[in-house]
């Protein structure tokens, strides 16, 4: 909890509505998003219930699984779920592709361009193993994926670069409701991604490419500043905060609660009305335990009975089982004469297929009751998300996010690749990831600060940053360096009543002039405050006198920061194949056995 | 103890008509979040029904569990057990290098023929004690045959909680040949990949603490039973049980602390006045001993210390919340360090504006405040007012 957020907390309980703790959103918000709330039947491992999916809030696709606990439901949900995921991925990939600059190129994204600092410190310049330096990317891109953080993505680079530099001008966005909603999809993809679609245990042809696909997503919610995979709580609170606490932000009807509230009613009103599972249902994966008690239960028995007495009547009649995994039962836009049961059963007796209709609709009826609510929420929360302007560097992380999903689409469709991301990291794969995750946090939390002055603010209050007023510029003053050369380093003197907590020597860059650096030189009492001088370099040209403006004037109001995007840099680390035996030697890569396929799934 | 009877009649006072609720493994691990509420101290010592007490003041909590869970759960159990564990002991043999043979199965449970609590308890102390590690069974645990091990079922454990013996019944009692005896648990979420769910371990480690806690008492030796418990769960995606060890020694410290804390009530009782009741209890005529106005009254004379955690632990957290808006504490521990630790928000926002003045200890956190409330209002200043924060004003 920041500093500021806990300011905002307490005016929020103050004036009963949430406060904002950002002026810009932070993370990219596609046009249309895939909003996916799922729904998992309590005590399973993870074994779907529902799930409501669509990318416009007026034809959301709902799919109920009437029994949770039958294995071909369960595959045939799979199935039906990554015909949608899988149509949104190629919409995507369909939209087109960019040209990729080659790296080492400084880029002038919208907004500000990074500093020179963060160009020449990422790994990019030196990209570890992989040959991904020709890979589709610019340098931030190259950075994450030459230190991929599974084998897959590896290989998937290397794939990449077969395909040629172009980069996908869309990639996927899918937002689910909370921190659950990101583990369903990591375990739905865990429990999909290593099926077959051939042999004993053959699952519908897009099951184990939903796999694949859940994981890319899940593993890029990793990655601060990712926008592939979120949870709506979390873009939430990102941007405002509640006059409650984080547990219970975790509410995503709570929190719109504070946020957006009905009209009449204040923040804490409308959030104690959310907090009633019977007003608002969970936002899931995990239902409502009364719900589930009073009302999934029953209605799933009676679809048990429906189908044992079908099953039974096909029997007399010598008729095949008329529920072989027939995928339709669980897509509720089908009508009775759609299904399976009729077409492998023709002569079906009517009154136990229509008494299975109506169990089936009832256990329909019943999710979707509990599903709808949370359906509505994640749009409202989308719209409301939408009214915040994107920040100076959301560009370029979705950039990021496009590479990866470039060359993981490639990747897949690579003849020697789409093998299925491996279970578990191994040695080598995990510290190279760990390590990107950290320069990512710190790179993402300094762009945050640079792209708003409401985060840049916690920084003031810690002393890190400052703001003040520029009282003396001296624009031409040159010094010599180390080598004797006259150099143009100008002092501007900046009056702050900011409690500056920074020693002498530090670097400080301004969101305002990003390029140019700042040295402090001295820190003095002055009447109204303090007295910072800095001494400044870059950005203002290579003329003797740098022209007008590319040094802060008199009276201009700056803000300083000695959060730097590259404050995390770390030591490289050694090309996989150069592992030393001390690490166990160089990684084996994965290679997916016959026994994942076959992974009973009870 | 002089004061044991003492404290046992104001305890009795306190809980008035009604008999004490039995506490259970749960609700023993329960004692174990936020020990420094006085509130739910007294109440769990009196024995008092929490939720039905949440109830009648008007602040139900909803700690349903959903029938689905429970049927997975004891589906899971039946099957690890069934055929005389055959299951486990293979899991056993290879986790605990349990040498057990087919005949070492015991089962201590409820045999039908009614016998008491006491009784079984009585059966299983006598069953356990004779095992080797059992403060009877000396023996020379390297020698040649000895029993190696032996699994007991439903063994009925006794702690004394508050006063009161709680009866307990752990999943499985394994001992372990020259060993000790070791807890196992069987719980049915899944370990994927080696990983299960951090919250679920962590309430199963503090569930099995307590029968860890029971058995040590039963045995009257520390060191006859493990700190490592075994963990029972169900493989991935399917029913395959897989067995892991479990370290719950900070889990006993914090159990055993709370639990001596739970004797030591009448510090905490001195300090209540000496009427306070909270009887929910009905008189001959089924109407109530106690009004629900005397009950919120009685209830806010003992004090609690509320945090936003108690949401997921405590039948009382609604009642608690309510009573606690306005605090910082209310808003969660962080918020309330960033804060400057000051009690509530008005206070912290008098601060931030200047509209109160700082004591001595709050200068430094004051100044904090008026620095951050002067920074954020710069900050907003430069984007449009929002229309909530608009109407608020």
């Amino acid at each position: 909890m920041s500093v500021i957020g806990a300011y905002a907390r307490a005016l929020a309980v103050r004036t009963g509505f949430a406060q904002p703790v950002a002026s810009v959103r932070h993370i990219h918000l596609a046009e249309a998003p895939l909003v996916l709330v799922p729904l998992r039947m309590a005590g399973e491992a993870n074994a779907p219930l529902a799930a409501m999916a669509g990318t416009d809030e007026l034809s959301g696709t709902l799919l109920v699984v009437p029994q949770p606990r039958d294995r071909d439901l369960r595959f045939a949900f799979a199935g039906l779920l990554g015909d949608l995921l899988l149509g949104y991925v190629e919409r995507c990939a369909a939209a087109g592709s960019e040209p990729v600059k080659p790296p080492r190129t400084p880029r002038q994204p919208a907004g500000r361009p990074l500093p020179d600092s963060l160009l020449s410190g990422s790994p990019s310049s030196s990209p570890g193993g992989a040959g991904g330096a020709a890979v589709a990317a610019g340098p931030e891109g190259t950075a994450g994926a030459a230190d991929g953080d599974l084998r897959a993505d590896e290989d998937a680079l290397a794939a990449a670069e077969a395909t040629g530099p172009e980069r996908f001008l869309d990639a996927p966005q899918v937002l689910v409701p909370n921190r659950a909603g990101v583990e369903f999809a990591r375990l739905f993809g865990r429990s999909t991604r290593f099926r077959s679609t051939l042999g004993e245990y053959a699952v519908p042809a897009g099951v184990p490419l939903l796999g694949r696909w859940l994981t890319f997503l899940a593993q890029r919610a990793e990655h601060p500043g990712s926008s592939a995979l979120v949870a709506m709580t979390e873009a939430l609170t990102l941007h405002w905060a509640t006059g409650q606490s984080a547990l219970e932000d975790a509410n995503l009807a709570a929190l719109m609660a504070w946020i957006d509230p009905p009209d009449g009613l204040s923040g804490p009103e409308a959030a104690r009305l959310a907090e009633d599972p019977r007003t608002w249902p969970p936002a899931g994966p995990t239902t409502d335990p009364q719900f589930d008690n009073r009302v999934l239960a029953p209605a799933i028995a009676a679809y048990d009975e429906a189908i044992a007495l079908l099953r039974e009547q096909a029997g007399l009649a010598g008729a095949p089982d008329p529920l072989l995994a027939d995928p339709d039962v669980i897509d509720s836009r089908f009508r009775a004469a759609d299904l399976g049961a009729a077409r492998v059963w023709p002569g079906a007796p009517d009154a136990p297929v229509q008494s299975w209709l109506r169990a089936r609709d009832e256990v329909e009826r019943a999710v979707r009751g509990q599903i709808e609510p949370t359906w509505r929420l994640m749009w409202r929360a989308v719209r409301r998300l939408r009214e915040l302007p994107d920040a100076a560097s959301v560009p370029r992380r979705w950039e990021q996010d496009r590479t990866r999903f470039t060359s993981y689409y490639a990747y897949l469709r690579d003849e020697d690749g789409g093998l299925p991301q491996a279970r578990r990291d191994g040695a080598v794969a995990a510290a190279r990831r760990l390590a990107v995750l950290e320069r990512e946090l710190a790179a993402y939390e300094a762009d945050q600060a640079f792209d708003d002055p409401l985060v840049l603010a916690n920084q003031r209050v810690t002393g890190d940053a400052f703001v003040g007023t520029v009282v003396a510029a001296e624009r031409d003053r040159r010094i010599a360096n180390e080598r004797g050369t006259l150099v143009t380093r100008p002092l501007v003197e900046v009056v702050t009543v900011d409690p500056v907590r920074l020693p002498i020597g530090t670097k400080v860059c301004s969101p305002a002039r990003v390029g140019q650096t700042g040295v402090i030189m001295s820190l003095e009492p002055a009447a109204d405050g303090l007295l910072v001088s800095l001494e400044l370099s870059g950005g203002m040209g290579r003329a003797k006198v740098p022209p007008p403006g590319s040094v802060p004037d008199m009276d201009e109001v700056i803000s300083y920061t000695s959060v730097l995007p590259d404050g995390a840099f770390s030591a490289a680390l050694p090309a996989p194949e150069d592992t030393p035996w001390t690490h166990g030697g160089p990684p084996t890569p994965y290679e997916p056995t016959d026994g994942d396929a076959e992974e009973t799934w009870a | 103890m002089r004061h044991e009877g003492k404290t046992e009649a104001r305890l009795s006072r306190i809980r008035g008509s009604e008999p004490p609720r039995r506490h259970n493994a749960r609700t023993i691990a329960a004692l174990t979040s936020n020990p420094g509420c006085a509130r739910r101290a007294v109440l769990d010592a009196a024995g008092v029904d929490k939720e039905r007490l949440a109830e009648r003041v008007g602040f139900p909590a909803a700690f349903g569990q959903s029938r689905f869970a429970i049927v997975r759960g004891n589906a899971f159990e039946r099957q690890v057990k069934a055929d005389g564990c055959a299951e486990l002991l293979r899991l056993l043999r290879d986790l605990l290098a349990l040498d057990l043979r087919d005949a070492a199965y015991t089962d201590l449970g409820a045999d039908g023929s009614g016998e008491g609590l006491d009784a079984r308890h009585v059966a299983a102390r006598e069953r356990l004690t004779r095992a080797p590690g059992g403060e009877d069974g000396e023996g020379n645990p390297g020698g040649e045959g000895n029993p190696d091990g032996a699994l007991f079922d439903h063994p009925l454990l006794r702690l004394e909680v508050a006063g009161q013996a709680v009866y307990l019944e752990p999943d499985l009692v394994a001992f372990q040949h020259g060993g000790a005896f070791h807890v196992v648990e069987i719980k049915s979420f899944p370990v994927i990949d080696g990983q299960a769910d951090a919250e679920k371990v962590a309430a199963a480690a503090v569930q099995s603490a307590v029968y860890v806690l029971a058995l040590r008492r039963l045995l009257g030796r520390d060191d006859a039973v493990s700190h490592e418990v075994v963990l029972v769960c169900p493989k991935d995606f399917s029913n395959v049980p897989v067995a892991v060890r479990l370290d719950v020694r900070r889990q006993l410290i914090v159990l055993e602390h709370q639990l001596a804390r739970l004797t030591r009530i009448d510090t905490l009782l001195d300090a209540l006045p000496d009427d306070l009741a909270l009887d929910l209890g009905q008189d001959g005529a089924g109407t109530p001993v106690m009004a629900v106005d005397a009950l919120t009254a009685a209830l806010g004379r003992v004090t609690a210390r509320y945090a936003p955690g108690c949401l997921s632990t405590c039948e009382l957290a609604f009642f608690c919340r309510r009573e606690a808006s306005g605090r910082t504490a209310a808003l969660g521990i962080g918020v309330r360090e960033e804060l400057g630790g000051v009690e509530t928000v008005a206070e912290a926002l008098g601060l931030a504006h200047g509209t109160a003045t700082p004591d001595d200890d709050q200068a430094e956190s004051a100044a904090m405040l008026r620095t951050t409330a002067r920074v954020y209002a710069e900050a907003l200043g430069a984007m449009p007012e929002t229309p909530a924060g608009g109407a608020a004003g």
